[in-house]
């Protein structure tokens, strides 16, 4: 990680539902962020990524518990008031999200968007600073100031989309959170919302965590990867590193069953993901784990840190002395059906 | 490299195709305002498909594909009846079927079949499995007894991987994942015996870990019942895989079509070429694409004149169709970019209202702003032109001059690009060749 984290989760928890049978969306997270750096989240659905990246912010619905700490200027979000967490968002913390069309109110133009965003922050702006410091936004999101005035609907998927990070930039944030934010646009706006998102650190000086299904999204625009699988941290390091030479089983897999240009052969990992009130004893993926042994669904595994600084959970990289003895041998699978997927 | 299954398939015999599209169109027709119908103003016209010739021979799996908004789906479905197409013709063995009343189509779709992007909305949520899948039996009157129906959806389902048939007959669709979920609707499409299966976007929805099972899962279908496909989708790297040829669509028209091979080894459209840059791949070595087209698909109700993508087109010249909007989109890029600097004001007064480049047209006429002249309207252009001379823009520009009150900007005259032989494939771009007429 480069430079002095931004923002730091800690053993990071949030639980939804019935205090008896909660489902643990996220169980135990432990993740920084460095300033200007772009972070990329990955997993399949249902991992509990959003979710993380909503307890990151605070924004997490009635009913869910978060536990655990997100340290952000020397103050524990987790325990902050809803009050001061607004105050937060916005100069210092952002978020975007996958559907920019439910997120922009239909019956304002873009500008009020704007003053409405701008004026909460600084009541004290006049007109003209706040169209200044739209515009300027705006522009280098690619909208140009004669579209100002117009309504969202005007507006095509990724222009909503431009429109939405560059309110999101207005008021600089330190750290911006993007959920799939290109999810549901097309291969070649896709690419040029990327673009920007990856300039931001040169243009805003804004740190990013992006969130994302899609790895060759996390490949082509990120500086450190973390996977998450079944509410936790499976693996987590610079990208070049995990592309490079996955640690985790899952990381592996997950990898070979990508289908793009260069892939020569299909893959897929069997199984699917476990549900989250009653997750697998153990290593959560060892039941869909080519690798795994004996160990592995009789212990949680613990977090081993790697030479190159990379953080990986999985008995595969220890600690040998705590495997108990014998219980590195193969574990015996048990069937897994051909459609039992996700 | 050609994945294995995909290098197995036969190649498909030459001779007549199981369908063949002739200069196919669909058109939409948008409702105006009220306003505009109280002054019996007509509403404009959407050609979702627009003069589309293709064959799908028998065996093969032919890739359609296409952004958002490039006609695609509303191909897929003018070929199975599910639209009415506006004109040309469509022969399935051959016979001619475009225009059919839905009577008879009914009869035909038990020879073709769909499955649909999204398996949560295909499936009825109050139907079991078993109900849902022994469906078209049960429509098309094949199947009245109760207890070969259930055996042959048993069937059904263990060859698409539903097994044990049992654990899922009684189940409702709220109760399988999107993977098994998909499955039923292959099993469903699959029971009636099809001929041809229409699959329009059939793993996007799904996470990255299934979409591999459910590809071979098709792809062993095809062989084991010799089924031939038409793949709509928007994603090259999933039809690399599968397709044995490839029509690459935008707004309305094919601009390429080929074998899958010569296209992913060679790509002739700029399009293609750009979609195939876009594709994030999983490789930290490569940053993420600068030189990607500018903008998005337009507005199928007013396309661009001459080629539909040399707005984007980074290679477009003198024939590609430049008209106003294009000026348009030119000022305004060029306002969004310099976002901060106080020439952007000084430029926007000079230039005045843009509506009036709204409509599409090869001669641009614009008055300058009350209190200026015209000439600084030309000198700006000059001026743009100069900081960037290599924009394909200019290569279009035939004539920029200030004339009385005005502004006059000519463009070359646009022509419609028609697809042409090239190499082993067909290309509607004007860089192989430029028609005589427009």
């Amino acid at each position: 990680m480069s430079g002095d984290p931004v923002l730091q989760a800690r053993d990071l928890r949030v639980y939804y539902g019935t205090p008896g049978n909660p489902v643990r969306a996220v169980d135990g997270v432990t993740l920084d962020i460095g300033e200007s750096e772009v972070v990329g989240l990955v997993g399949e659905s249902g991992c509990g990524k959003s979710t993380l990246g909503r307890g990151i912010l605070g924004l997490l619905p009635d009913g869910a518990r978060a536990d655990g700490e997100v340290l952000y200027g020397g103050r524990n979000l987790v325990t902050l008031s809803s009050r001061e967490l607004r105050r937060l968002r916005g100069p210092d913390l952002g978020l975007v999200f996958q559907e920019p069309m439910t997120r922009l109110n239909p019956l304002l133009r873009i500008s009020d968007h704007f003053r409405e965003t701008l004026e909460q922050h600084d009541p004290s702006l006049t007109d003209a600073e706040v169209k200044r410091r739209s515009l300027e936004t705006l522009g280098r999101m690619g909208i140009p100031p004669t579209r100002f005035r117009q309504y969202p609907h005007e507006f095509s998927g990724g222009m909503r989309q431009r429109i939405m990070i560059a309110l999101a930039l207005v008021l600089r944030p330190k750290l911006l959170v993007a959920d799939e934010p290109t999810t549901s646009l097309d291969v070649i706006v896709e690419g040029q919302i990327l673009a920007l998102l990856a300039d931001l650190k040169n243009n805003f000086g804004t740190a990013l965590l992006l969130i994302t299904h899609n790895l060759g999204i996390v490949a082509e625009s990120c500086d450190r990867m973390a996977v998450m699988y079944a509410g936790r941290i499976a693996e987590e390091g610079p990208v070049r590193e995990v592309f490079a030479d996955p640690a985790h089983p899952y990381t592996r897999e997950l990898l070979r069953s990508t289908i793009s240009l260069d892939t020569t052969e299909l893959h897929s990992i069997p199984g699917a993901p476990p549900n989250l009130i009653d997750p697998p004893p153990g290593c959560r993926f060892h039941p869909r784990c080519p690798d795994a042994m004996q160990v592995c669904n009789q212990l949680e595994p613990i977090e081993q840190r790697l030479a190159d600084g990379r953080r990986v959970l999985c008995w595969l990289h220890g600690p040998s002395e705590r495997i108990p003895p014998g219980a590195g041998a193969p574990l015996e699978r048990e069937a897994i059906g051909v459609a039992d997927e996700a | 490299m050609k994945p294995e299954a995909a290098a197995e398939a036969v190649e498909p015999a030459e001779g007549e195709p199981l369908v063949s599209i002739r200069d196919l169109r669909t058109y939409y027709s948008i409702r105006g305002s009220f306003a505009d119908r109280l002054v019996g103003r007509e509403g404009g016209v959407v050609k979702a498909v627009d003069g589309v010739s293709l064959d799908i021979r028998r065996g093969e799996v032919l890739g359609l594909v296409g952004e958002s908004g490039s006609g695609k789906t509303t191909l897929g479905r003018t070929l199975l009846g599910l639209v009415r197409a506006s004109g040309g013709s469509v022969e399935f063995e051959g016979r001619e079927i475009s225009g059919l009343p839905e009577r008879k189509f009914r009869e035909l779709r038990r020879q073709m079949q769909v499955v649909f992007q999204d398996p949560h909305a295909s499936l009825n949520p109050a139907m079991t499995i078993a109900q849902a899948v022994g469906h078209p039996l049960q429509i098309h009157g094949l199947e009245r007894d109760r207890n070969q129906l259930r055996a042959r959806v048993s069937d059904v389902l263990e060859t698409v991987g539903l097994a044990p048939a049992e654990a899922y007959l009684d189940k409702y669709p709220g109760d399988l994942s999107g993977g098994q979920k998909q499955r039923a609707v292959i099993a469903r499409a699959l029971i009636l015996n099809p001929v041809l299966l229409v699959a329009d976007e059939p793993v996007s929805m799904l996470d990255m870990s299934v979409r591999a099972k459910i590809l071979e899962l098709m792809l062993a279908l095809k062989r084991d019942f010799e089924l031939t496909y038409l793949y709509i989708t928007h994603d090259l790297a999933t039809a690399r895989f599968f397709c044995d040829r490839i029509a690459i669509m935008y707004l309305g028209r094919i601009v390429e079509t080929g074998p899958a091979d010569a296209i992913y080894a060679d790509p002739k459209h700029p399009y293609t070429q750009a979609l195939l840059r876009a594709i994030p791949e999983p490789d930290p070595a490569r940053a993420v694409p600068r030189d990607l087209p500018r903008g998005e698909v337009p507005d199928a109700a007013s396309p661009p004149l001459g080629c539909s993508f040399h707005p984007r087109c980074p290679r477009a010249f003198e024939p590609c169709g430049w008209e106003s909007r294009d000026l348009r989109d030119l000022l305004e890029t060029r306002w969004a970019r310099l976002a901060g600097d106080p020439r952007v004001e000084e430029e926007q007064e000079a230039v005045g209202d843009l509506d009036g480049l709204d409509r599409p047209s090869p001669e641009v006429r614009m008055s300058a702003p009350r209190g200026r002249q015209p000439e600084e309207v030309v000198a700006l252009l000059e001026r743009i032109r100069a900081e960037d001379p290599q924009e394909p823009f200019w290569r279009g520009v035939k004539r920029l001059e200030a004339s009385g009150t005005h502004v006059a900007l000519d463009f070359q005259l646009p022509k419609d690009p028609r697809l042409q032989p090239v190499d082993d494939v067909s290309v509607a771009c004007h860089l192989y060749g430029v028609p005589e007429s427009g």
